[in-house]
């Protein structure tokens, strides 16, 4: 990507940085976290779905929501990260104001950032697929490519929700976000149960919602069920969304932090 | 007699002292750290020369935001390796004036060249190689003092390695080496501020900016960092100060101008500001007042007519310009007033901004 900086990688430098204090803890709640969901949910959830006869996909229910649940956990992770953190650099921390008085410049701040959270969701999602894998929720080795959805999803709500952040003051805005946007994402998108079982005036809501395409995607992969069309369509979809996202915040990071 | 002795000590304690202990103190270290800056003792000679063309040029400079004008049509030069400073009050316009040099914040109209350059299309150039000490401190809370440094060279494109060499130096002058490896959070707020100097010299700048570097310190603290400073100015780095306080202006800067109001008022050296706006002295005296205070002005004002130059009357004393403040307390005791106390002292700064504005600077 040739947006992608010298002065923005100095950005990731520091998160990096302040990562290398507490990466062990990281990464055990990274393998803790999808073994807790996948047991909790896949097998034990799942000892119940498989008995119905009505299988989602026709596959067990572990191997239904692994993908999903890998793609929803880089999801959640990337929208945390791009509030709280991000209002802190702006606004409690003004670390941002400092990196801002030396050659970087706010857009070079938000592609850092954006990179950060690529990374840090890659980890994740590298060890979720290691839980699913040791698991057996996968049936096609195409499973890995899982990992760069996850991370595309996750840098589609990202980069939009970063452009939010350099528009509100407090942390008031992400209660609201997070009640209204992303927890209903997370239980609706074909997470957890086809969207053609939402009512039917609900399903286009869920379609144009990037995390519907993520899990769409990681899900055709995972079970090696793959019609290329639609995994373009799903793909393209995530890419728009981080493209709108970064427009927007170049201008929302703009005006909030060059004054 | 006794009078003029209290004012003496209070005259003593403040500002000439000190001055002349920093002029010792720099000879004294200059062989400390060695911060290469551009302006070595050969450009700070040329710098007095009046050929050099200003690191900092603004004419009819003007910020607003909205409807409110926070700058109002300014002009200044800074010259290289003087020390300019913006003294005013809260809201008078400087840290919007320091924003719009830093490159921060885009100018609304009027002409400002910083290096010869455009803020609006050289920011990242203009920024490269200027060190600024913002109002907040802006720490990075989540590294530790070292970490603080080393990043920011990274951030000017600095090797990992040449950014710890400076930090490690830059910790040194700033008397932090104790602390490299503490979080930052604990440090006092003048240790925050020293380390914020320090960070914002890891680029070596020839030009500083410094908004308001002492506010919220307690004495000792301050007096450390005027000393860096001094001798950061010593070394031929050019120095842009703001400051509410009138002692820091008179002990840091070479040359400056008071704000008001978003407008420049007035501006000099400060010697030459307090000989153009004020008297030599100031003769101040406090009175026990009465019920109705207008009564008691009248006739304090009646009594003092035509024994100073000016008067100022101020809510909690009134103030005698004049060239000898002794005289003046002893014409005024002759002509019956008593005051509750009475004080001669120096002019300074503070009163060359009541006597342009009729306000107490500090608000």
């Amino acid at each position: 990507m040739a947006v992608v900086s010298r002065a923005s990688v100095r950005i990731l430098e520091h998160d990096l940085l302040v990562f290398r204090r507490g990466w062990f803890n990281y990464l055990l709640a990274g393998l803790s976290q999808p073994f807790l969901y996948l047991v909790a949910m896949g097998i034990g959830l799942g000892l119940y779905v498989n008995r119905s006869g009505n299988l989602p996909g026709g596959v067990p229910y572990l191997d239904y929501i692994a993908p999903a649940l890998l793609v929803t956990q880089a999801m959640m992770a990337a929208a945390f990260e791009s509030a709280w953190p991000i209002m802190s650099k702006i606004e409690w921390d003004k670390t941002y104001h400092a990196a801002l008085n030396t050659p970087i410049g706010a857009l070079d701040l938000l592609l850092g950032d954006l990179m950060w959270i690529a990374f840090r969701t890659t980890l994740l999602s590298v060890l979720f697929l290691l839980v699913v894998l040791a698991l057996g929720a996968a049936s096609s080795p195409l499973v890995v490519l899982a990992v760069p959805v996850a991370v595309l999803t996750a840098l589609a709500f990202a980069a939009p929700i970063m452009a939010f952040t350099a528009t509100q003051t407090g942390d008031g805005g992400f209660n609201a976000l997070f009640r209204f946007g992303i927890t209903p994402l997370f239980l609706f998108s074909g997470t957890f149960f086809p969207i053609e079982k939402l009512p039917l005036f609900l399903q286009p809501v869920a379609w144009i919602t990037p995390l519907y395409h993520g899990v769409a995607a990681a899900r055709e992969l995972s079970l090696g069920r793959v019609e290329p069309v639609g995994l373009a369509v799903h793909l393209a979809f995530l890419v728009a969304a981080i493209g709108v996202g970064v427009a927007a915040g170049r201008v929302t990071f703009r005006r909030r932090l060059v004054v | 007699m006794a009078l003029v002795a209290v004012g003496e000590s209070i005259w003593s304690c403040g500002v000439d002292p000190a001055g002349r202990r920093y002029h010792r103190s720099v000879t004294e270290t200059m062989t400390a750290t060695t911060i290469a800056t551009p302006a070595d003792s050969t450009t700070a000679l040329a710098a007095s020369s009046s050929a050099e063309a200003p690191l900092i040029h603004a004419r009819g400079l003007r910020k607003c935001f909205g409807a409110f004008t926070a700058v109002d049509g300014v002009d200044f030069d800074v010259a290289p390796g003087e020390a300019f400073g913006f003294l005013g009050p809260n809201g008078a316009g400087k840290t919007s004036t320091m924003r719009m040099i830093g490159t921060v914040s885009p100018v609304t109209a009027g002409t400002l060249t910083v290096f010869g350059l455009d803020p609006a299309r050289e920011g990242a150039r203009i920024r490269a190689r200027l060190g600024v000490v913002p109002q907040a401190d802006t720490l990075d809370n989540e590294l530790s003092v070292l970490e603080n440094l080393l990043i920011y060279g990274r951030y000017f494109d600095l090797s990992w390695s040449e950014s710890r060499r400076r930090a490690k130096e830059l910790l040194e002058f700033v008397q932090l080496t104790e602390r490299s490896n503490d979080k930052v959070e604990p440090l006092s707020g003048g240790m925050k501020r020293r380390l914020v100097i320090a960070r914002s010299l890891i680029n070596e700048p020839s030009l500083l900016l410094l908004d308001e570097p002492t506010t919220g310190l307690d004495p000792q603290a301050r007096h450390l960092v005027w000393d860096r400073l001094y001798r950061l100015k010593q070394r031929g780095v050019t120095l842009c100060i703001t400051t509410h306080y009138m002692d820091e202006a008179e002990q840091l800067c070479d040359r400056l101008v008071v704000m008001d109001r978003a407008k420049i008022v007035a501006e000099g050296s400060p010697r030459q500001l307090i000989d153009r706006y004020v008297t030599r002295e100031v003769l101040e005296l406090r009175f026990r007042r009465t019920e109705d205070e207008a009564d008691d002005s009248a006739h304090i004002g009646n009594k003092l007519e035509g024994l100073a130059d000016r008067v100022e009357q101020l809510p909690d004393r009134v103030l005698v310009y004049t060239a000898d403040g002794e005289a003046a307390a002893a014409a005024a005791y002759e002509r019956g007033l008593r005051p509750a106390s009475i004080l001669v002292r120096r002019a300074s700064l503070e009163d060359v901004f009541l006597s342009l504005t009729g306000r107490s600077l500090v608000e």
